[in-house]
């Protein structure tokens, strides 16, 4: 069983051979890329192509690696103390499974994925290398090991915000999503809207091209920016010829509140848009 | 049978161990990549290359050892192109070239044949400045040097902007990011600005506050009233200016870790390129280009006062690149850099400058007394005890 492009979601060829490498040999893949280039839509298709339920688990800045594995919940258990509870006797009442703990005890194997892994802490990684590399761990208050039963395909996104540690990276394979080349966006945007008429197809991935082109924006839209516009100029039933820049003609592209998030860039853009029309 | 590969791929500064090597290994055992050398490439790059910044040289090194055979894709071709663009090598030297000399090309095998072996002195000489050389401009190895076709014409020649595009050429591909971290020394320099930190609580409360727990519980007879405050961060802000090229190429080492130091230990570090002298505008990266401009005036309305901004340069240049308008040696600067110097020190109230020059030369320049004078006396040598001082005037 390996893992292809499906019919929504486009891989590169180096991304089937990172992903069957990692899903082969059972070890973690670390991917990186542009915001919008599909990290995290990823480990869905993963899932489904492997058909396997997939556990997510989103890192913040306040996550902490223990919380992936179990939780223990003294507070509830000293609230409970003081009410009499019956319960505050098991202390097992009070350990809250983490997000690996399900994926080791589930009785198929699944796909886990650690989304956005440099938000957390610098020392996250580092916390999680044993866990992941043995897929096994100890729950101290209770005095058991967790042991996967079947080692779970591991996806980790990373947006480069922190340096992640060496060892940490010797263990996972990597992969770098580039930004999709003109051919490769063509099948994305046909994958996702086959009733997309061709010509305004084609005009709008002349638009997103060029405005990835403008030096200087801040954020650079990207698939994502892509589609969503995409779906916007379809619920709008814009005509091609609108997105045709004629010479001289305002270069701001309709609806670009989709492609284009911050002020400065649509400021941007609209200075270089004023000087087009006094250039003409 | 991939050792040679390997070291190729250590020489090129990739941190390849042995743990991969075993993983690449099993993972050909295991059948991922069957006899394909595209997908060999595609999962020697997952195996081997964990970071961006080194597919390119997981590219160069792969071409290298597997040369022969069916090259990679990506591999290809993209090695000189984008760097030298050929038309533009044989334009500046028949306009840097007598009639004569080129007659004594010719002899030596023509243009074509000297391109060769330009290309081919090219490839040796990024080898030997991966090895901890100084790059080529610094080092006075002009690739046409050995050729004898005149490296002073190429040098000094009249036509100053093809002159400084040249430069930017070379730049390319040679000049090391100071983003790139490096293990060096940054432990002492860590440990050095952490006395900068402050220490705040900010976020949701999700530590529990024991000296209210325990109080509010008396108050309430004894049953229990959990109190719970936000955990303490470090709340420092921290904008870094960083001289580049230029004279500061003797510094960059220090610079380099002092700027690795600072990113690992400040959540909140903002950094800017400048050459010599801020002025109305900063570079965002080490590659000063017109599309990675920022103008000073938008850094000043961006990070509030709040900041503390921390200039890194050797202040070596002439005084009038300070006290004139038009000093600048790059553009036309309607406003000297002594205007730009005092906005900057009057928006952020904690500013320093670190001068990587050791303090005994500091008299030997004019330029270094006058920013001095424009810092209010906040000038640092950028060694452990400069910065430590620094830290703690900082501070206060």
């Amino acid at each position: 069983m390996s893992f292809r492009s499906t019919e929504r979601y486009i891989a590169t060829r180096d991304l089937e051979v990172a992903v069957n490498a990692a899903v082969t040999l059972e070890r973690p893949l670390l991917v990186k890329g542009e915001p919008g280039t599909g990290k995290t839509v990823l480990a869905h298709e993963v899932a489904a192509s492997l058909g396997r339920h997939l556990i997510e688990w989103h890192i913040k800045s306040t996550t902490r690696a223990q919380q992936g594995l179990y939780e223990y919940d003294a507070v509830s258990r000293l609230r409970d103390g003081q009410l009499g509870d019956a319960r505050v006797h098991d202390i097992r009442n009070y350990i809250i499974p983490g997000k690996l703990w399900q994926a080791f005890i589930s009785p198929e194997p699944v796909v886990v994925l650690i989304d956005e892994i440099d938000k957390a802490d610098i020392e996250f990684p580092n916390d999680l290398l044993l866990e992941l590399d043995r897929m096994t761990f100890h729950v101290y208050e209770t005095g058991e090991t967790v042991t996967a039963r079947h080692r779970p395909v591991v996806i980790i996104t990373s947006n480069n915000e922190k340096e992640l540690p060496d060892a940490f990276l010797r263990r996972c394979f990597f992969h770098y999503i580039r930004f999709p080349d003109r051919p490769t966006m063509q099948r994305i945007v046909d994958a996702h809207y086959p009733n997309l008429r061709s010509d305004l197809a084609r005009e709008a991935l002349e638009v997103f091209f060029r405005l990835r082109d403008v030096p200087g924006l801040k954020k650079k839209p990207a698939t994502s920016e892509l589609l969503d516009w995409l779906k916007l100029l379809m619920a709008e039933d814009m005509p091609a010829e609108a997105l045709r820049a004629k010479e001289g003609q305002s270069a701001i592209p309709p609806l670009h509140g989709a492609l284009l998030k911050n002020e400065q860039d649509v400021h941007l853009f609209e200075r270089l848009a004023f000087l087009n029309r006094r250039n003409a | 049978m991939f050792a040679p590969f390997i070291e190729a791929l250590r020489r090129e500064g990739l941190p390849v161990s042995v743990t991969e090597y075993l993983t690449l290994m099993q993972a050909m055992r295991a059948g991922v990549a069957n006899y394909d050398i595209e997908d060999f490439y595609h999962l020697a790059r997952a195996t081997l290359a964990k970071d961006e910044r080194y597919l390119d040289r997981f590219d160069r090194a792969f071409a290298e050892a597997f040369k022969g055979l069916e090259p990679p894709p990506a591999a290809a071709g993209d090695d000189l192109r984008p760097d030298l663009p050929e038309e533009w090598l044989r334009k500046l030297m028949e306009k840097f070239l007598g009639a004569e000399e080129l007659a004594k090309i010719e002899k030596l095998g023509g243009f074509d044949k000297l391109m060769d072996t330009l290309r081919q002195r090219l490839a040796e000489q990024r080898g030997r400045h991966q090895g901890g050389n100084k790059w080529i401009g610094t080092a006075g190895t002009s690739p046409f040097g050995a050729y004898g076709a005149n490296p002073e014409g190429v040098r000094i020649g009249q036509d100053r902007s093809r002159l400084r595009r040249a430069v930017k050429v070379w730049d390319k591909r040679e000049f090391r990011d100071l983003d790139s971290d490096m293990e060096l020394g940054i432990r002492s320099l860590k440990l050095a600005l952490r006395r900068l930190r402050r220490f705040a609580r900010e976020g949701a409360a999700t530590e529990l506050d024991l000296p209210s727990t325990i109080r509010d519980t008396a108050r309430n007879a004894g049953s229990l009233e959990l109190r719970m405050v936000a955990e303490r961060r470090n709340a420092v802000k921290v904008l870094l200016l960083l001289d580049i090229g230029g004279s500061m190429d003797d510094h960059v080492r220090e610079s380099a870790e002092l700027f690795s130091a600072a990113r690992a230990e400040f959540k909140h570090l903002v950094s800017f390129y400048f050459h010599n002298c801020p002025y109305e505008r900063l570079w965002t990266a080490n590659r000063r280009r017109a599309d990675n401009m920022l103008p000073t005036e938008q850094v000043l309305r961006t990070y509030g006062p709040d900041y503390k901004l921390i200039l890194v340069g050797d202040a070596t240049m002439s005084p009038y690149e300070i006290t004139h308008e038009g000093g600048s040696v790059e553009h036309w600067n309607a406003e000297s850099g002594a205007v730009w110097l005092q906005r900057l020190t009057s928006h952020f109230r904690r500013a320093a400058w670190l001068n990587p020059r050791p303090r005994q030369s500091w008299r030997e320049d004019g330029s270094v007394g006058l920013i001095h004078e424009f810092m209010e006396g906040r000038m640092y040598p950028l060694t452990l005890s400069g910065i430590e001082t620094m830290t703690r005037d900082l501070v206060h």
